[in-house]
């Protein structure tokens, strides 16, 4: 009789061990307040990143179309995989000298695996991580972005 | 009071009225024919929808929300892109075989259809073997499943055809003992004689533990027969990809998808018909003021209600467990299911015998 | 091409499993000879997902290869760069200030959790339950939302920097943990209705794929699978790095060795992790978050070698340096390529249904093993 009795218990065992999954289950399926989908195509309006996301690398400017970047390259330097590539100019300034300054902050967005060691290495704070991310276009050669904005130029007293 | 056999009947003698005998049983079989098309692919998209709704809920997320207002468009859509597919065959396959399957798989599910009383004076062939015939007929499906398995020449076709062959050939044992212990209590394998049997409450209730019993064996063995999570051996995509249909395509795999679902809509429409009265109304013994509130409701609506819980339950198991491995599948039934549901049979015959039913 | 590794005898079958299949998590092929359902051998055949990791390094410097990292065990981004900083660091002799070190062993826990959930819902996906996978990753959500506040990204962070971590941790972040903590306790439980207590899944687990104590030993296997064979190998406890010897918390180990004791073994390190967080995270010390470290930093010449507990096993950093600001030569001790050695002797004998139980406790991360 033993042998019939442990039989019982097993059977009862696992019936009652599915009838605990089912439960849990039919819970989630009478309570659709659980449901947890951001509907993202839809919610792009009120859709909120983190501010520390790092999306893609831009020039920060400011009011007067003047940004911080010297053109020092220590991004260029830091950047693992040659995202970055700064090509520099020398400009004649009010006093006659010759001073180097960025001609263009040339950003390859299709090679940056979003490091943040770049910003991290700018001494003067040019550039920031921006929290955009739809990213995709369907001609590669709009990935390559220029940063510094046309006309722009070196904010007075950044060295 | 709202019946479908009056609709039935009337058109019948309109038809006779106008049409020779022969041509009228020709022009029935026809729009017969015509009418369960439309209901497998009515069925399916409906199942298919359903399925996908109740996994999304279960699985805390929104399911298919895109095409129309709540998505009920999504499966029109999808069986659009399967039929718009390219009819993709591999190399060294038995190409003769290979088509033939889903068409075995897909009329064998048609073929069960007949039997079945959808509502009151509402069947399509009403046979005096009725549960035999379904029981002879559902067999012939795990051919189909064989055939493809075989003919598509890949060797994760081959594995999964023959976990469905030795699948369905066990559970069959005891859906057959399951759907005994009822046909013990009627006496009759007419479906409209066990439906009638069921006027003054439904079997489950009346049968007792017995018939519980042999309701959750039914429920078990067939969700193995259909195919269904938790014993879906012969798919199981983690292991062997895709099963049987790994190699088929487009609407060929429609046909396989269709199926599965027609045939676990029949298996439920049987179920409801054995143990839940088919399009019999919630009657409870002669609370003749209940009783008669209870026929205001139209028959099919009971029989539809009763066969979408059943199929409920059955999506509900799928999202629920884990897959067995194929000797556990073997071992539930043939050292737990079939002993218990011979024992069960014993003591519904008792039971029968002794007229300890309602 | 594949006869060299295996070849058929009468009645048997060679089946290729992988490099696409929804069981293998990646790009792992698995080439199996098969008598009916038995499984006779399994033959990894690995480097489809090879970036040579290890050779890229060489070309990096000191700061700049631990991004590469990430990008291994990229559900464990966070204990791979932490490896890599505490190397240089070791190295350099580098003193890290007290909250970097809370900081870096918070952000770690955090990582652990978020990686076990998501092998819970993975391994019951691929035993057929595909609804756990959802609730997991419901879980796993809130924690790399965290992450993505504090550290920038959701799964390939870069927040360990050596000296520190790259900055300091969001001011959301303690009341965030703190949730965090109340909801998975709350939920936990349900992990265990679901499938810890279910019969089939417990059926699928128990007695399959064992690996006795000797084996484990013997296939070099780390972390929860060594773990669940009674090997006690956790580097948090054998060999504390960080602030791990400060702290209070057990090594799980289990001794079947079989699929569910591996199971237990990451669902109860679940567990501990919450409490290593929870005596972390109402104690951070005030300070800095980074050392001041030079711009240029230049290893001494020398061999360093630093391992971690990784959700996954051990993980070895062992650099070469020769002084200047690129390592001379880089190896990492995966942990997944030991433990996916053990998955041939595991799997002889059992049914094709177990491969997936075995390999889903196995946790495998196929760019860890390929790197």
């Amino acid at each position: 009789m033993s042998f019939l009795k442990t039989y019982i218990t097993e059977v009862y065992g696992a019936v009652k061990s599915l009838l605990t999954g089912m439960k849990l289950t039919g819970y989630y399926f009478t309570h659709p307040k659980e449901i947890i989908t951001e509907e993202y195509p839809d919610n792009r309006l009120t859709l909120k990143m983190a501010d520390r996301f790092r999306g893609e690398v831009v020039m920060k400017h400011d009011d007067n179309n003047e940004h911080a970047c010297t053109g020092c390259s220590a991004c260029e330097l830091a950047c693992p995989n040659g995202t970055i590539k700064i090509i520099n100019k020398f400009e004649i300034n009010a006093e006659g000298k010759k001073k180097k300054a960025i001609d263009a902050f040339v950003y390859h967005l299709e090679l940056c695996t979003m490091c943040n060691l770049c910003i991290e290495a700018c001494p003067t704070d040019a550039i920031k991580m921006a929290q955009t991310f739809e990213h995709s276009v369907y001609d590669r050669r709009l990935l390559t972005k220029q940063l510094n904005l046309p006309g722009s130029k070196i904010r007075e007293g950044v060295e | 009071m709202f019946s479908i056999e009056n609709i039935t009947n009337s058109f019948h003698n309109w038809l006779s009225s106008v049409l020779s005998e022969t041509l009228v049983m020709l022009v029935e079989m026809g729009l017969i024919a015509i009418a369960a098309i439309a209901l497998f692919a009515v069925l399916g998209l409906v199942l298919v929808y359903m399925e996908r709704k109740v996994a999304a809920v279960i699985q805390i997320r929104l399911g298919p929300n895109r095409v129309g207002p709540m998505g009920i468009f999504q499966t029109s859509a999808d069986t659009l892109k399967l039929v718009l597919k390219e009819g993709f065959m591999p190399n060294n396959v038995d190409k003769f075989l290979y088509k033939l399957a889903p068409f075995v798989v897909m009329i064998t599910a048609m073929l069960i259809l007949a039997p079945i009383p959808f509502a009151k004076g509402f069947q399509i062939w009403d046979i005096n073997i009725g549960v035999f015939y379904i029981t002879a007929i559902s067999s012939i499906s795990v051919i189909g499943i064989l055939m493809a398995g075989w003919a598509s020449n890949n060797k994760y076709s081959l594995l999964g055809a023959m976990r469905s062959g030795a699948q369905i050939v066990s559970y069959e044992l005891s859906a057959g003992m399951a759907v005994l212990s009822i046909i013990v209590l009627t006496g009759s394998l007419n479906l409209n004689e066990i439906i009638e049997s069921q006027r003054n409450g439904w079997w489950i209730f009346k049968g007792h533990i017995p018939a519980l019993i042999a309701f959750v064996i039914y429920i078990i063995a067939v969700t193995a027969e259909t195919n269904r999570a938790p014993f879906d051996m012969a798919e199981a995509e983690s292991e062997l990809t895709g099963g049987f249909h790994t190699e088929y395509a487009g609407m060929r795999f429609a046909l396989f998808f269709l199926a599965e679902y027609i045939n676990i809509f029949i298996v439920c429409a049987i179920g409801a018909t054995l143990f839940f009265g088919g399009w019999m109304p919630f009657h409870i013994g002669n609370w003749e003021g209940f009783n008669h509130v209870m026929d205001f409701i139209p028959s099919f609506v009971w029989f539809f209600g009763k066969t979408f819980f059943l199929i409920f339950l059955i999506m509900w198991f799928r999202w629920t467990f884990p897959r067995l491995r194929i000797d556990q599948l073997l071992n539930l039934e043939w050292k737990y299911l079939l002993p218990i549901s011979m024992f069960n049979l014993l003591l519904m015959t008792v039971i029968a015998i002794k007229g300890w039913h309602f | 091409m594949f006869e060299e590794v295996a070849t058929s005898k009468e009645g048997e079958q060679i089946i290729n499993v992988g490099p696409q299949h929804p069981a293998t998590h990646g790009v792992l092929h698995l080439i199996i000879t098969l008598n009916g359902e038995t499984i006779v051998n399994l033959e990894p055949n690995l480097g489809y997902i090879h970036r040579s990791i290890e050779k890229m390094c060489e070309s990096l410097s000191y700061r700049q290869f631990i991004y590469t990292t990430s990008r291994m065990d990229y559900l464990a981004a966070h204990i791979n760069n932490h490896a890599c900083a505490l190397t240089v660091e070791k190295a350099m002799q580098i003193e890290i200030p007290e909250r970097a070190e809370v900081i870096r062993i918070l952000v770690s826990e955090l990582t652990r959790i978020a990686s076990h959930e998501l092998w819970w819902g993975a391994m019951a996906m691929d035993l057929g339950a595909l609804s756990p996978f959802f609730y997991a990753f419901r879980e796993r959500e809130v924690i790399t939302d965290i992450m993505e506040e504090t550290c920038g990204a959701r799964l390939t962070m870069n927040y360990m920097v050596p000296g520190g971590v790259m900055a300091d941790i969001h001011p959301n972040f303690v009341k965030r943990v703190k949730d965090f903590i109340i909801q998975f306790k709350s939920r936990i439980d349900e992990y265990d209705q679901l499938v810890t207590g279910n019969i089939i899944f417990q059926n699928r687990m128990k007695n399959v794929g064992i690996l006795s104590k000797e084996d484990a030993i013997s296939y070099g296997t780390t972390g929860p699978t060594a773990r669940g064979s009674g090997v006690s190998c956790d580097i948090r406890k054998i060999y504390p790095y960080s602030i791990y010897g400060k702290l209070q918390f057990d090594e799980v180990l289990e001794t079947a060795g079989d699929s569910f004791a591996r199971y237990l073994v990451r669902v109860k390190e679940m567990k501990q992790s919450i409490s290593i967080i929870e005596q972390l995270i109402d104690n951070i010390p005030e300070g800095d978050f980074q050392a001041k470290t030079k711009a240029v930093l230049k290893l001494p010449k020398g061999e360093f070698y630093q391992r971690v507990e990784t959700p996954r096993g051990e993980l070895g950093v062992y650099i070469v340096s020769e002084g200047g600001t690129t390592p001379y030569r880089i190896k990492f001790r995966s942990p997944g390529f030991s433990n996916l050695s053990a998955l041939n002797h595991m799997i002889k004998g059992h049914k094709i249904g177990d491969l997936v139980a075995v390999m889903g406790t196995l946790d495998l991360v196929i760019p860890d093993i390929d790197r």
